[in-house]
């Protein structure tokens, strides 16, 4: 076997054992690795109906074909386990060291179930696993924790995926972090982590990687990494994804005051151009990545002097704009601390800017925020709210459960500001302004993303008209949702996405030298198709029902009152035409289930068992 | 005048850390992915220090002098260390002496190895795959000519605008 290791190391930290589960060629070409492995191995391992976060939740990391080798930017990892904020499939994506060091200590997959009695870190060193006390990493932020563990190993070999304050203390959108500054970001799976009493996995791997065709994976590899050197990835190598600050506010979808608006008047401010002006000290990279787009920023003095940590677009609007914030060092200060304590920036802005509003509209006041005043704007208060919810202290204690729950429990009407899907927080497009993504928000599997889907560019590079539906968006929306797929499956970051010609062809060629396994267009296209359904299925098994593929009412109700969207809503008739011709496109039936057959047809027999229909 | 003999040269503020010249190295020296036998070691001290290190081809090199059975000897050509596999036992005493950590003991063979230019090939692999060009050839001289004429061209260009 070459690439792959044929081997998923299970973990259960209840009774402190380990096994190792054989698995051949063929069900790793299935599954091929990433989001698409790890969903199989939640589905396999977390019983129908699991508590998010209790012990029978798998918490399922999973390698891909290309970690750990000269791909560029193929050294990624996916995770995977029932979402407690959605209570559907979370699945997300990482990447650098850690992930090859997953491959390296001889494994695909990684699957890790129960509970610990008091917190733990597992060390697996190549074949042995430990379990190991905990009690002096415990409250240690993300960093810290990862340093510390090196430290205590005396070997920088050793590559930790921790959580911090966050996930300790199981706020609903904590994450998990490897190598300092990479997420695995959304649907709180540090959540699932800290009530394992789980504080980090550390692994040290010290095997070489072997693969099939040496010479042509090398000789494609350098060239794409010169082809990642030029105009096609320029964006992200100069100014990094915070490009998309003063071009998502052109065409008026830039998310603004808890997206009462698409239009920010502070943009320049917090553009990716002034922050690459004034703060960005050096872009660096993952590892195996010749793009680097990790825009590593400093703010020299002042109330935030000192801050320092890497600016993405997500992270901006959500802190920013989308909390009326129009002052640099406060963004960065608000995601530096979301990073240290081990938050989804995206789930911690847009449940920030909901309560935001709240103090606005009167709903939550002075008293309720315990002295706070969080006008619009007020980074102070931003600042000061991320550290509640991190630790669960006043009002962060509500923030915390996300803007779903926290919007149900003090209602008022603020449910109709609640933006979120499935109870996943929005993303940082305003899906009024770009409609083929209004429905691949409303379908995701996962909730709203702007990874899963990238409808987005139909919209934005004028396949189709985007400030209106039509039924023509189903097949486009399949399109989009399966070439996102391939890179977080196969995996690559979707950031050299423009660097191929044709990743139907290409991408088989690569996996091919990689790993020695023959692989079509055909089949690839097969397998992003079961990657999907897999994911569907396992939503479906915990009792979704079409209701939940829906968008949040101000998305549906309120037209964007000015900029380059002006006027542009969802109409519920419309987003109802584009989910039926979505589940048309995908073979569904009109409820959103699947058929027997299609699931046959997929190679997802036992699964076609559980759910089909 | 002392010789001086060109060795791999990294310029930290070109190097991103991605580490494919370990990946090169390895690849090159072992036909395997693996930075534990790459003789090239990117060092990334968070959250933006990064540097790679390799044999930088001391002249009077204390790895010769410190091997106790007279393993390595250094190239009066090229310069690089040339390890006897017979006599090298693994010892470690020039990993000790080198002030550079840029020798390699390689876990499976118990031997050291060191950088040696990829002397096989067309041109060391870690230069040919380093896509930001923060590696290079070069001796100190050559290095601080780089250096000012970079910083010469960058004030003729202020001059200029």
């Amino acid at each position: 076997m070459y690439s792959y290791t044929g081997k998923i190391l299970h973990i259960d930290v209840t009774n402190r054992k380990t096994h190792v589960q054989q698995v051949s060629e063929d069900f790793l070409k299935r599954y091929m690795g990433g989001v698409s492995l790890a969903a199989r191995l939640a589905y396999d391992n977390t019983p129908k109906g699991a508590d998010p976060l209790g012990p029978d939740n798998a918490l399922c990391f999973a390698t891909s074909a290309f970690a750990g080798m000269m791909v560029p930017v193929g050294t990624k990892h996916a995770v995977a386990a029932k979402s407690p904020l959605t209570g559907f499939l979370g699945d997300c994506l990482a990447s650098s060291h850690f992930s090859a060091a997953i491959k390296r200590a001889g494994y695909d997959g990684i699957v890790i179930k129960g509970k610990a009695d008091k917190p733990v870190w597992v060390f697996i060193d190549d074949d042995v696993v430990y379990f190991n006390d905990a009690a002096d990493l415990w409250g240690l932020e993300t960093f810290p924790t990862e340093e510390a563990i090196r430290a205590k190993m005396g070997d920088e070999r050793v590559r930790a995926c921790t959580i911090g304050p966050a996930g300790e203390r199981l706020v609903r959108f904590a994450n998990l972090t490897n190598d300092r500054g990479r997420q695995a970001g959304r649907t709180g799976l540090g959540a699932v982590m800290g009530a394992k009493l789980i504080k980090a996995v550390a692994i040290r791997g010290t095997k070489p990687i072997k693969v099939a065709d040496p010479d042509k994976l090398c000789a494609i590899a350098r060239q794409l990494g010169e082809i990642a050197q030029t105009s096609k990835t320029e964006k992200y190598r100069i100014l990094g994804t915070p490009a998309n600050v003063l071009a998502m506010n052109r065409l008026g979808i830039l998310p603004t005051r808890n997206y009462q608006e698409g239009e920010f008047e502070g943009a320049e401010k917090i553009s990716g151009e002034y922050m690459h002006e004034h703060y960005t000290q050096k872009a660096v990279a993952c590892a195996g990545c010749p793009i680097a787009c990790e825009q590593m920023v400093y703010v020299k003095e002042g109330e935030y002097g000192g801050a320092r940590t890497s600016i993405d677009y997500e992270s901006l609007y959500a802190v920013g704009p989308n909390c009326g914030v129009d002052y640099m060092p406060g963004v960065i200060a608000a995601i530096e601390r979301c990073d240290a304590y081990g938050m989804d920036t995206l789930s911690t802005g847009v449940t920030i800017s909901w309560a935001m509003e709240c103090f606005q509209r009167g709903i939550l006041t002075k008293e309720d925020f315990g002295g706070l005043e969080p006008h619009w704007g007020n980074h102070q208060a931003v600042v000061a709210l991320v550290k509640q919810i991190a630790y669960r202290e006043g009002i962060g204690d509500l923030l915390a459960e996300g803007v779903k729950r926290a919007a149900a429990k003090v209602g008022k009407g603020s449910e109709h500001f609640a933006m979120h899907v499935k109870g996943l927080e929005a993303c940082g497009y305003d899906a009024r302004g770009v409609q083929t993504f209004a429905l691949g928000c409303a379908v995701g599997t996962r909730g709203p993303c702007h990874n899963r889907s990238l409808a987005y560019e139909v919209d934005i590079k004028g396949e189709v008209d985007r400030l209106k539906a039509g039924p023509d968006r189903g097949k486009l929306a399949k399109r989009t949702e399966e070439f996102a797929a391939v890179f977080d499956t196969v995996m690559l970051c979707k950031f050299i996405r423009a660097c191929f010609k044709d990743i139907w062809t290409e991408i088989p060629q690569l996996y091919t030298y990689a790993t020695g396994i023959p692989l079509t267009p055909d089949e690839l296209k097969l397998a992003m198709e079961r990657a999907w359904n897999l994911k569907k299925a396992f939503n479906i098994r915990e009792g979704w029902t079409k209701e939940d593929d829906w968008l949040p009412p101000r998305w549906l109700k309120d037209p964007l009152p000015a900029g380059g969207s002006k006027g542009a809503y969802v109409k519920p008739e419309d987003l109802r035409i584009m989910i039926q011709s979505y589940y048309e496109a995908r073979g569904w039936t009109p409820n959103g289930l699947i058929p027997k057959e299609k699931l046959v047809a997929l190679g997802l027999e036992d699964i076609a068992e559980d759910i089909g229909v | 005048m002392e010789k001086q003999f060109q060795h791999i040269i990294c310029d930290p503020d070109k190097c991103v850390g991605c580490q494919e010249c370990e990946l090169a190295c390895s690849m090159a020296k072992h036909q395997v992915f693996d930075p534990a036998l790459s003789r090239i070691r990117n060092v990334r001290i968070e959250p933006i220090v990064m540097l790679s290190v390799a044999c930088r081809l001391c002249s009077d090199p204390p790895c010769v002098t410190a091997c106790p059975r007279n393993a390595l000897t250094q190239d009066p050509e090229k310069g690089i260390i040339l390890v006897d596999p017979d006599l090298c036992d693994g010892c470690g005493w020039c990993i000790e002496a080198c002030e550079f950590g840029a020798i390699l003991l390689n876990p499976s063979t118990k031997k050291v190895e060191m950088c040696d230019l990829c002397a096989d090939l067309d041109e060391p692999q870690c230069v040919k795959y380093c896509q930001k060009k923060a590696l290079y050839l070069g001796v100190p001289e050559t290095v601080a000519q780089k250096t000012r004429r970079e910083v010469v061209s960058k004030l003729l260009q202020e001059l200029v605008k």
